[in-house]
C-alpha cells in the first residue's frame, strides 16, 4: 500500500505541497500500529428527545475517529471514556437525527436529538427545481453517494446497479470503460431509443458516443457523483415530456460545501482476472475427432503437433489503478463555496492489448451573492480519455482456432503468426474465408482513440426582491465531445492482407496492404432553460402552493468528418474517397413548461404538470407534442388515526397518470423529401460515364411523436420509526403511435420498410422496495436492503393491417449464415421473442439433427413451422445488498437475481458442430464442446435447443472497509477491499448469463475485479 | 407598482424571445438537396435516372454497402440480380447452394412459404426499382420542366429519359409478373406517404397494360444500338414483348407465338451480331466491342460495388479445390449445378461444344452444402479476353457486365415460336437461327442439326446449353410444364435426393405476407 501510494504520486500529483502531505502520510501508514492515545477522562451525560424531553434508550454515543462506542441505558445516560480533551462524540440513535458534539473538556454533557421522519426531510432534485421528498407524489426513487455501489467502478451508471427496483443496468461488455445498458421498466419502444433520458446537473445530455468513445458516461468520474436521482412514471418524468417515455436519470455532481477547506485523497488499485472460458475442445479431442470423422489421411494431415489453449493466449490478468484528489471548502471568507476534484484512471483490460485511461477534472462554483437571493452554481467538467482498443474479433477467433496449431511459427511472413495460406494462389495469400490468428488479429492491430469531454453549466437562482416567494432561474449549459482515432495494421498482417494487392496482378506476392485510417468527429450540445418559480404557504387555508412555469431551448449538432480508407503506406484505397469532406446532423428541441403543487393540511398533495416540446424531427404540423401529468398523494400517517401509532411511522399512497413522448434514436429528417448523393463505389455507367446516383429518401411526411400513457399507483411506508421503509409500484404503461419501422404498402415510398407512426406495446409491471435496518447497537448497525421488479411488455398491435399469416418484424441478427435473425417483434408476444424450430429429441434426450415438430402439420417443414418461444428479458428481476458495520470495520455486497431471462447460445448453435472441426472450405477448427452433446454434423441454427435458460444470481460485489481513523493531524485513513463480479449461479451453459439482447455470441468477458483502496480526509 | 410591472415585462419577454427561434425547428441535412435543388437541368435528371438503373446493379448508395435501399434483408443478399437469379435458377436443376442464409434453402427444397426473406426482398427490390421510377415521371413531366424553365435540348433529352424509365418500370413489372403474378400496381399517380394502398392487378391484366405500355413508349425511345451503353433502346422493348409473347400462355391463358416471332424478329433483324466465342460473354471486359448484348446492368470492380450481381456469380460459384486465378475473385463456395445440366452436353469437358463450362468434382450431390458436391460453373469469370485480370486489386468486385437481354435469346424465342406454331416465321429461319448458336458453340458446323431433330424438347435443352445461369430456367420450366410435376425430376427437387413432384401452385411463388399485412388490397395467391 506504501509502495502503490509512493509510486502514485510519483507518476501523477504535481502539487509540491502534496506530495509533502502524502509522503508525510506514507510514513504515518508505517506508524499507524503504534499509535496510541494513552490515559483519557470519563465523560458522562444523557440524551433526550427534544420533542417531548423524554430520554432515548439505546442511542449511540461514539468518539468520532474511533470506533470506541457506548449506548445509552433505558433512562437515556451513557459513560465514555474518551482520551483526548478535544474529541468529538457522535450521538445517534433510530428515528432520530445525528449530532456532533465537542467534549472540550467538559465531563458532562447533555444533548437532545430532533426526531426526525426517516429521511422524509430530504430535498430530492426534480426537474427544474427540487421537492421535499414527502411532498413527492411520483415514482421517484434518490440513491446519494453513501448508497453508491462500491469498488473499482469506471463509469456512472454501475454505482447504482442493482440498487433501484424498476432499473436494470447490464455492462455491455468486459472491455474497459465499456458502456452499460440502462432500461427503467423495461422499454416502452420498439425502434426508438428505450435509454432513459439522462441529465447531467441539469443539462440533458444525448446518448449517443463520438467516434472513438465506448460509452458517453465513461467520460464522468464516478468521484464527483453525489447523487442519482430516477423519475420512472410519468407524473414525474413528464416535465420532460417528449423524452421521458423511458424515465430520466438526475444526475447530480458534488458541490462546493462551507467551511474551511477539506481535502480528499483515494486511490484504489485493482486486478482484473479473466472468469471463465468458453468452453471448446481441445487439441487432443479435434485430433481423435478428426480421427475418427475426418475423410482419412487427407484430414489427419491438416492437423497440428500443438496443444494451444487460445483463450489463454488473448487474456490476461490485467491491472489498473484509480487515483482521485478532490478539495473542498470556502474561499474568499467563506463567500466562495468551491469543489475542484481530479481524477486519473489507468486500466488494462483482460483481453491483451486493451487500456483505457483517463483524466478528469471537475470544478463547482457555489457563492451565494446580493445577500443569499442569488444562488449562483456554476460547474465545469472535463474529461480526456485514450482508448487502446483491442480487436474483439480475437476473442471469436480464439473459440474457433484450431487448437493443434501453434501461436507463431519460424516465418517472417504474417508477423510470424501461424496462418492459414491458399497454396493454388501465387503468393500463397491467407485463404480465402479462413480464420485469422487470434494473437495475430490482437498484436497486428493498433486501434487507438482520444477523447475529450466537457461538460458545464451555469445557473443563476435569482429570488425577485418584489414578490415573496418568486424565484427566478436562469440554466445555461453545453456539453461538448471529440473524438478521434487512428487504426493502423501493418502490411504484413494476414487480416488485411490481400485486401491491398497490386493490380496488375491480383495473385502476385508483392503486397501494398494494411490499413492506416483515422476518424474524428464531435458533439455539441447546447442548452438555455428559464423558469420561474413561486411558492407559498397559504396558512388562512391550510396549505402549500408551489407553481413554476418555464422555457427551454436546447440544440444538438453532430459533425463527423469523412475519409478515405488507406492502406498502412497511406494510399488512398480506390473508391473510398468521401463526396463530402464531413456529414453534418442537428436537431433542436423548443420546450414550454409547467408545474403546480398543491399541499393540503400537509397530508393531500396535487402535482400536475404540462410540457409542449417541438422538435425539429417532425415536419411544421406535427412537430409540437403536448405532454400532460397530473399526480396525487395522500399522506395517510399525518391522519389522526395513524399518527399514534407505535408501527406504522410512515404511510402515503399515491397515484399518478401521465403522458410522455419519444423521439430519440430515430432518423432526424425522417419527415423531409430529400435526395442524397451515392458515394464513389456506387457509381452507374451510363455511356462511358460513371454517374453519382442521386436517390430520393424514404420519408413519411406524417411522422410524429410517439407517446406513452402511464398509470403508477404507490405505496411508501416506514415502519418501527423508519426502521423499515420500503416503496410499492404498481403500473401499466402504453405506448402508442410506436416509431417503428415496419413493412409498407409497396409502391408507396422510397424503400419497402419506413419508419412511422405505428403499433402499440403495454406493459404492466410491479415495483417493490424494502430497507431495513435489522441490528442497531452501539457495535453493529446492520442494514438490507431488496427490491423486486416484475414486468410484462407486451406487443398490442404491429402492424396497420393486422394479417394472421403475417409473422412480425424479425430481428436479432446471429452469427452463421448471411443475415439470418432469431427473434421477432410480433403482436401478444414480449418484444424480441425468438423464433425458432421445436426441436426433436430422441428417446435419451439428445436433439435428433434436423429433426423439427411440424408445428402447423402442413406434412412440410419449412419457415412456417417457426415458432415463438421465450424471450430475453427477465419476467423477475431482483437487487439483494447488505451492509455491516461493526466496530471500525464494514463489510457488504451488492447482488442481483434475474428469473425467466432467456439466451440465444449463438457460441453454441454456430461452433458446436462438427463442420466447425472439420470445416469444408478445407481447414480444421475448434468447436464448442457443445458438439459432444448435440454430435450435429451441420448448424441448426433455428432448433429451440438453442434457447437456453438464463436466470441467475450474480453477486456483484462484496466489500470491507476498515476505519482507520486518525493518522495524522486531522487526517482520517479508511481502507476498503472489494471483489466485483464475485460469482454467478446460473445454469445458463454459455460464459455468461447476462447479455444485452439476449444473443450470446462473443462478448468481451466481464472479469473479476479485486480492488484494494485508501481514502484519506485532511 | 409600476417598476414591478416592467419587471415582469422583462421577463416575459425573454420567455417570448424563444418564440423567435421557433424558425430552428426547420433543419435540413447539408450534404442533401430538395427536389427543387436537385432537378434545375439534365445533369439533375440524368443522376436520378442513374439511380433509376443503377438500383438494379448496386444495393444502396454506399458501395459496396452501408446504406442499403432495401431493408429487412441483409443488403449484399438485396441485390436485384442476385435475388432474381436464386429465384429463377436455384429453385431449377441447374443450381444448388451450400449456404445457411434464411431461406436459401427453400428454392430447391420448394417448400418456400410467403415469409421466405429472399421472395420479401426480391419483391421489396422490384418495387423499390418502381417506385423510383414513378418519381422520375413525376418529376419530369412537361409542365415540370417548363415550370424549371428547362427548355429543349435539355427537354427533349428529359423526355428521352422518361421512356427509359418507364421502360424499366415495365421490365420490373415483368418480373413480377413472372415470379408472384398478381401485383400491386402504381404508377406516377401514385402518392408517397404511409397511408398509401395500391389496388391489385391480376396477372392477365398486368400482362396487357405491359403491352400498351411498352408499346406507347417504344417510340420515344432511341434506335436499336444507338443509345448509350447500359441504356435501354428500341430492341430492349422489342426484346423484352418477345420473351413475354413467349409465356404469355402462362401469363394469361391465351398463346401469342406470332407476336413472339414479330418481335424476336425485329430484334434479330436490327444489326445485332452474336460475339464469335461464347467463351468470352461473361468476362470482365465483356462491355468492350460486345455486338450481342442489347441491355446491360453494369458492374465495376471499382466504382460499382456490391455483393451481388456478378461479384455473387463468380464469387460464389467458385469453392473447394478451385484455383481461384480461373475466375479471378475470391472463394464463397455456394453455388453448383446438379448433373442434368453438364449432361445436356456431349462432353462435360466443352471439347465439343465450348459452351459446357465446367469445374468437375463430384457429379452426384451428396450432401447440399458440400461444395465439392456437384460440378462447379465457370461460366462468369472476371478475366480479360486477353488473360488479365479485373480492376478490383482486393479480388472481391466483379467487372463483368450481366445481359438482361442478348441476342441468342432471340434466336430461342424465334424458333421455338415457330415449332409452337406461330406465324410471320418459318422452320428454315428458326433452324438458322438455332445452328447460328451451334456453329459458335462448337467452332464449325460440326453441331449443325437438321430438321428432323429440331423439336420443342431439343429447343428446351438448347436454351439450357445456351442461357444456363443468366436466369431463365424457371420460367422455361414452368412454360414447358416440368417445373412442379413429376414428369422432370432433378436430384433434390422438393428437397429429396433423386427429386419429387411438389404441388402445382409453386409455379407463382407466394405474395411476400409482409406485403399482405401492410396492404389490405393485396390477396394471397392461391396455394399458400
Amino acid at each position: 500500500m506504501i509502495f502503490l501510494l509512493t509510486l502514485n504520486f510519483k507518476l501523477y500529483m504535481k502539487s509540491k505541497r502534496l506530495i509533502a502531505r502524502l509522503g508525510l502520510l506514507g510514513l504515518l501508514l508505517f506508524a499507524m500500529v503504534q499509535i496510541s492515545f494513552g490515559q483519557g477522562k470519563t465523560v458522562t451525560g444523557k440524551i433526550t428527545s427534544s420533542k417531548d424531553g423524554s430520554p432515548l434508550a439505546n442511542a449511540t454515543v461514539v468518539v468520532k475517529g474511533t470506533t470506541k462506542g457506548v449506548t445509552t441505558d433505558a433512562d437515556g445516560n451513557f459513560s465514555i471514556n474518551v482520551s483526548k480533551e478535544n474529541a468529538v462524540l457522535l450521538v445517534s440513535s433510530v428515528g432520530f437525527g445525528r449530532k456532533e458534539i465537542p467534549v472540550a473538556g467538559q465531563l458532562q454533557l447533555s444533548l437532545s436529538l430532533d426526531e426526525i421522519q426517516g429521511n422524509l426531510n430530504e430535498v430530492v432534485v426534480v426537474g427544474y427545481g427540487t421537492q421535499r421528498k414527502r411532498d413527492l407524489t411520483g415514482a421517484v426513487t434518490s440513491i446519494s453517494s453513501k448508497d453508491f455501489v462500491k469498488g473499482a467502478l469506471q463509469t456512472p451508471e454501475q454505482l447504482i446497479a442493482g440498487k433501484v427496483a424498476g432499473v436494470q443496468i447490464v455492462s455491455n461488455s468486459g472491455a474497459p470503460g465499456a458502456g452499460s445498458r440502462i432500461r427503467i421498466r423495461g422499454g416502452a419502444s420498439l425502434n426508438a431509443s428505450n435509454d432513459p433520458l439522462i441529465v447531467i446537473d441539469g443539462v440533458p445530455v444525448d446518448n449517443a458516443s463520438v467516434a472513438g468513445s465506448v460509452n458517453p458516461l465513461n467520460m464522468i468520474n464516478p468521484n464527483d457523483i453525489e447523487n442519482f436521482t430516477i423519475l420512472k412514471d410519468p407524473s414525474a418524468a413528464a416535465i420532460y415530456g417528449s423524452r421521458a417515455s423511458n424515465g430520466v436519470i438526475l444526475i447530480t455532481t458534488k458541490k462546493g460545501t462551507k467551511g474551511k477547506v477539506k481535502f480528499n485523497f483515494g486511490s484504489q488499485f485493482f486486478v482484473q482476472t479473466p472468469g471463465s472460458k468458453v468452453d471448446v475442445l481441445n487439441a487432443d479431442q479435434i485430433r481423435d475427432i478428426v480421427g475418427t470423422k475426418g475423410s482419412g489421411s487427407a484430414d489427419i494431415s491438416k492437423l497440428g503437433t500443438a496443444n494451444t489453449d487460445w483463450q489463454d493466449e488473448i487474456y490476461h490478468t490485467a491491472f489498473g489503478q484509480d487515483i482521485n484528489l478532490s478539495a473542498s471548502g470556502a474561499l474568499i471568507e467563506g463567500k466562495l463555496p468551491f469543489r475542484l476534484s481530479g481524477g486519473f484512471l489507468n486500466q488494462d483490460g483482460i483481453l491483451k492489448t486493451s487500456n483505457f485511461k483517463r483524466q478528469t477534472l471537475s470544478l463547482n462554483l457555489n457563492p451565494r451573492l446580493l445577500k443569499n437571493t442569488l444562488k449562483v452554481d456554476m460547474n465545469v467538467k472535463a474529461a480526456w480519455t485514450q482508448n487502446q482498443f483491442a480487436n474483439e474479433g480475437a476473442i471469436g477467433s480464439a473459440i474457433a482456432f484450431d487448437p493443434t496449431q501453434p501461436v507463431t511459427v519460424n516465418s517472417p511472413r504474417f508477423g510470424g503468426y501461424f496462418t492459414y495460406v491458399d497454396p493454388n494462389a501465387a503468393g500463397a495469400p491467407p485463404r480465402d474465408l479462413s480464420p485469422t490468428n487470434p494473437v495475430g488479429l490482437l498484436k497486428m492491430r493498433d486501434d487507438q482513440s482520444n477523447v475529450f469531454r466537457s461538460i458545464g453549466n451555469l445557473q443563476l437562482d435569482y429570488a425577485l426582491p418584489f414578490v415573496k416567494g418568486l424565484r427566478a432561474n436562469l440554466n445555461l449549459g453545453y456539453d461538448w465531445q471529440e473524438g478521434k482515432g487512428t487504426v493502423v495494421v501493418p502490411d504484413s498482417a494476414a487480416s488485411a492482407y490481400r485486401r491491398w494487392e497490386i493490380k496488375s496482378n491480383p495473385f502476385s506476392v508483392v503486397h501494398y496492404g494494411g490499413v492506416n485510417n483515422q476518424y474524428n468527429s464531435q458533439q455539441r450540445n447546447l442548452l438555455m432553460d428559464f423558469y420561474l418559480n413561486y411558492a407559498k404557504d397559504l396558512k388562512d387555508i391550510n396549505s402549500r402552493i408551489d407553481v413554476m412555469a418555464g422555457t427551454s431551448y436546447q440544440d444538438f449538432l453532430f459533425t463527423n468528418d469523412n475519409f478515405a480508407d488507406y492502406r498502412y503506406d497511406k494510399s488512398v484505397r480506390p473508391g473510398t474517397q468521401p463526396q463530402f469532406p464531413t456529414n453534418e446532423a442537428q436537431y433542436t428541441l423548443i420546450s414550454y413548461y409547467g408545474r403546480l403543487n398543491y399541499t393540503l393540511a400537509n397530508k393531500y398533495v396535487l402535482t400536475a404538470t404540462l410540457r409542449t416540446d417541438g422538435s425539429s424531427k417532425f415536419s411544421k404540423d406535427n412537430r409540437w407534442g403536448v405532454f400532460p401529468s397530473v399526480a396525487f398523494a395522500w399522506r395517510a400517517s399525518n391522519e389522526n388515526f395513524l399518527s399514534g401509532s407505535k408501527v406504522i411511522s410512515d404511510l402515503k399512497f399515491r397515484a399518478g397518470w401521465g403522458i410522455t413522448g419519444q423521439q430519440d434514436g430515430i432518423d432526424f429528417y425522417g419527415y423531409l423529401p430529400r435526395y442524397s448523393l451515392s458515394n464513389n463505389a456506387a457509381l452507374y455507367q451510363l455511356g462511358t460515364e460513371y454517374l453519382s446516383m442521386q436517390r430520393p429518401s424514404a420519408y413519411d411526411p406524417n411522422l410524429s411523436w410517439e407517446t406513452t400513457r402511464n398509470v403508477n399507483f404507490g405505496l411508501d411506508f416506514g415502519l418501527y420509526s423508519n426502521r423499515i421503509t420500503g416503496t410499492l409500484d404498481i403500473f401499466n404503461r402504453k405506448t402508442e403511435d410506436l416509431l417503428s419501422v415496419v413493412p409498407i404498402a409497396l409502391g408507396t415510398n422510397f424503400s419497402n420498410q419506413l419508419l412511422t407512426n405505428v403499433g402499440n406495446i403495454e406493459s404492466n409491471g410491479v415495483e417493490f422496495t424494502i430497507n431495513t435496518t435489522a441490528v442497531k447497537n452501539q457495535k453493529v448497525t446492520w442494514d438490507i436492503g431488496f427490491n423486486f421488479t416484475y414486468l410484462t411488455p407486451k406487443i398490442t398491435k404491429l402492424l396497420l393491417n393486422p394479417d394472421p399469416s403475417f409473422k412480425g418484424n424479425l430481428v436479432g441478427g446471429i452469427a452463421g449464415g448471411t443475415g439470418n435473425t432469431i427473434q421477432i417483434h410480433s403482436v401478444d408476444n414480449r418484444p424480441y421473442s425468438f423464433l425458432v424450430k421445436k426441436q426433436i429429441y430422441d428417446p435419451s434426450g439428445r436433439p435428433i439433427e434436423g429433426l423439427y415438430e411440424d408445428i402447423n402439420r402442413d406434412g412440410i417443414i419449412n419457415d412456417n413451422d417457426l415458432y415463438r418461444y421465450k424471450s430475453p428479458d427477465p419476467r423477475i428481476f431482483m437487487g439483494l445488498n447488505s451492509n455491516v458495520s461493526f466496530g471500525k470495520w464494514n463489510a457488504g455486497f451488492v447482488s442481483r437475481i434475474s428469473l425467466g431471462n432467456y439466451n440465444y447460445n449463438n457460441i453454441e448453435s454456430n461452433l458446436g458442430v462438427l463442420r466447425q472441426v472439420i470445416n469444408p472450405l478445407g481447414w480444421l477448427g475448434n468447436a464448442s464442446s457443445n458438439y459432444l452433446k448435440t454430435g450435429f454434423a451441420n448448424n441448426q441454427y433455428f432448433s429451440d435447443y438453442y434457447v437456453q435458460n438464463a436466470s441467475f444470481f450474480r453477486m456483484d460485489n462484496i466489500n470491507v472497509g476498515y476505519e482507520v481513523g486518525e493518522v495524522f493531524k486531522k487526517a482520517y485513513l479508511r481502507l476498503t477491499a472489494n471483489v466485483q463480479n464475485a460469482f454467478v449461479i446460473t445454469k445458463y451453459t454459455g460464459l455468461d448469463p447476462e447479455v444485452n439482447g439476449g444473443i450470446d455470441n462473443q462478448i468481451y468477458p466481464r472479469p473479476r475485479i479485486f480492488a484494494l483502496g485508501l481514502n484519506l480526509d485532511f | 407598482m409600476i417598476k414591478n410591472i416592467s419587471k415582469w415585462t422583462g421577463l416575459l419577454l425573454a420567455v417570448f424571445l424563444l418564440a423567435g427561434c421557433h424558425k430552428d425547428l426547420d433543419r435540413f441535412p447539408p450534404n442533401d438537396v430538395t427536389s427543387a435543388q436537385l432537378f434545375i437541368n439534365e445533369e439533375g435528371y440524368k443522376q436520378v435516372l442513374a439511380k433509376v438503373y443503377g438500383s438494379m446493379a448496386l444495393t444502396g448508395n454506399s458501395g459496396p454497402a452501408g446504406s442499403g435501399d432495401v431493408a429487412g434483408i441483409d443488403e449484399g443478399t438485396s441485390d436485384f440480380l442476385r435475388l432474381f437469379w436464386k429465384a429463377q435458377q436455384l429453385s431449377t436443376d441447374e443450381a444448388v447452394v451450400a449456404w445457411n442464409d434464411p431461406g436459401i434453402q427453400d428454392f430447391h427444397n420448394m417448400n418456400w412459404s410467403s415469409n421466405n426473406p429472399m421472395l420479401i426482398g426480391l419483391y421489396g427490390r422490384s418495387y423499390y426499382v418502381i417506385t423510383l421510377c414513378n418519381e422520375f415521371l413525376r418529376e419530369s413531366t412537361p409542365e415540370k420542366l417548363s415550370e424549371r424553365g428547362i427548355t429543349s435540348p435539355a427537354s427533349d433529352n428529359i423526355k428521352a429519359m422518361r421512356a427509359e424509365a418507364r421502360y424499366v418500370r415495365a421490365f420490373q413489372y415483368w418480373v413480377l409478373m413472372d415470379l408472384f403474378g398478381n401485383v400491386g400496381f402504381t404508377n406516377e399517380e401514385t402518392a408517397i406517404g404511409a397511408s398509401v394502398r395500391p389496388e391489385q392487378i391480376s396477372r392477365a391484366n398486368l400482362f396487357a397494360y405491359l403491352e400498351t405500355e411498352l408499346n406507347a413508349l417504344v417510340a420515344d425511345l432511341p434506335a436499336p444500338r444507338s443509345n448509350q451503353y447500359g441504356r435501354a433502346d428500341k430492341a430492349a422493348v422489342w426484346a423484352l414483348l418477345a420473351r413475354m409473347y413467349l409465356n404469355a400462355q402462362v401469363y394469361t391463358g391465351t398463346a401469342k407465338w406470332s407476336e413472339a416471332i414479330t418481335n424476336s424478329k425485329k430484334v434479330l433483324d436490327a444489326g445485332y451480331v452474336l460475339i464469335p466465342d461464347y467463351r468470352n460473354l461473361m468476362l470482365a471486359d465483356n462491355n468492350a466491342g460486345n455486338t450481342e448484348s442489347i441491355w446491360t446492368l453494369n458492374y465495376d470492380g471499382l466504382k460499382t460495388k456490391n455483393y451481388g450481381g456478378t461479384t455473387f456469380l463468380v464469387n460464389a460459384s467458385v469453392g473447394g479445390d478451385m484455383d481461384q486465378t480461373v475466375s479471378g475473385l475470391s472463394k464463397w463456395g455456394g453455388v453448383r449445378t446438379t448433373k442434368t445440366l453438364p449432361q445436356l452436353f456431349p462432353d462435360f469437358t466443352g471439347a465439343a461444344d465450348k459452351r459446357a463450362q465446367f469445374f468437375q468434382q463430384n457429379l452426384e450431390i451428396e450432401k447440399i452444402s458440400e461444395f465439392k458436391d456437384g460440378f462447379a460453373v465457370t461460366k462468369f469469370r472476371n478475366r480479360t479476353k486477353s488473360g488479365g485480370f479485373g480492376s478490383d486489386p482486393e479480388k472481391t468486385f466483379s467487372d463483368i457486365d450481366f445481359p438482361v437481354f442478348r441476342l441468342a435469346e432471340m434466336n430461342l424465342i424465334y424458333a421455338e415460336a415457330v415449332l409452337r406454331g406461330g406465324t410471320g416465321g418459318d422452320r428454315v429461319n428458326a433452324l438458322n437461327y438455332l445452328n447460328r448458336l451451334r456453329e459458335r458453340a462448337y467452332g464449325s458446323t460440326i453441331g449443325n442439326i437438321s430438321d428432323v431433330s429440331m423439336n420443342l424438347d431439343f429447343i428446351l435443352d438448347e436454351r439450357g446449353r445456351e442461357l444456363y445461369w443468366e436466369g431463365f430456367r424457371r420460367s422455361d420450366l414452368v412454360r414447358y410444364g416440368k417445373f412442379t410435376d413429376g414428369t422432370y425430376l432433378w436430384p433434390w427437387k422438393g428437397g429429396v435426393r433423386n427429386g419429387t413432384a411438389v404441388d402445382a401452385f409453386r409455379r407463382l411463388y407466394p405474395i411476400p405476407a409482409t406485403e399482405i399485412g401492410s396492404n389490405p388490397n393485396i390477396k394471397q395467391n392461391p396455394g399458400y
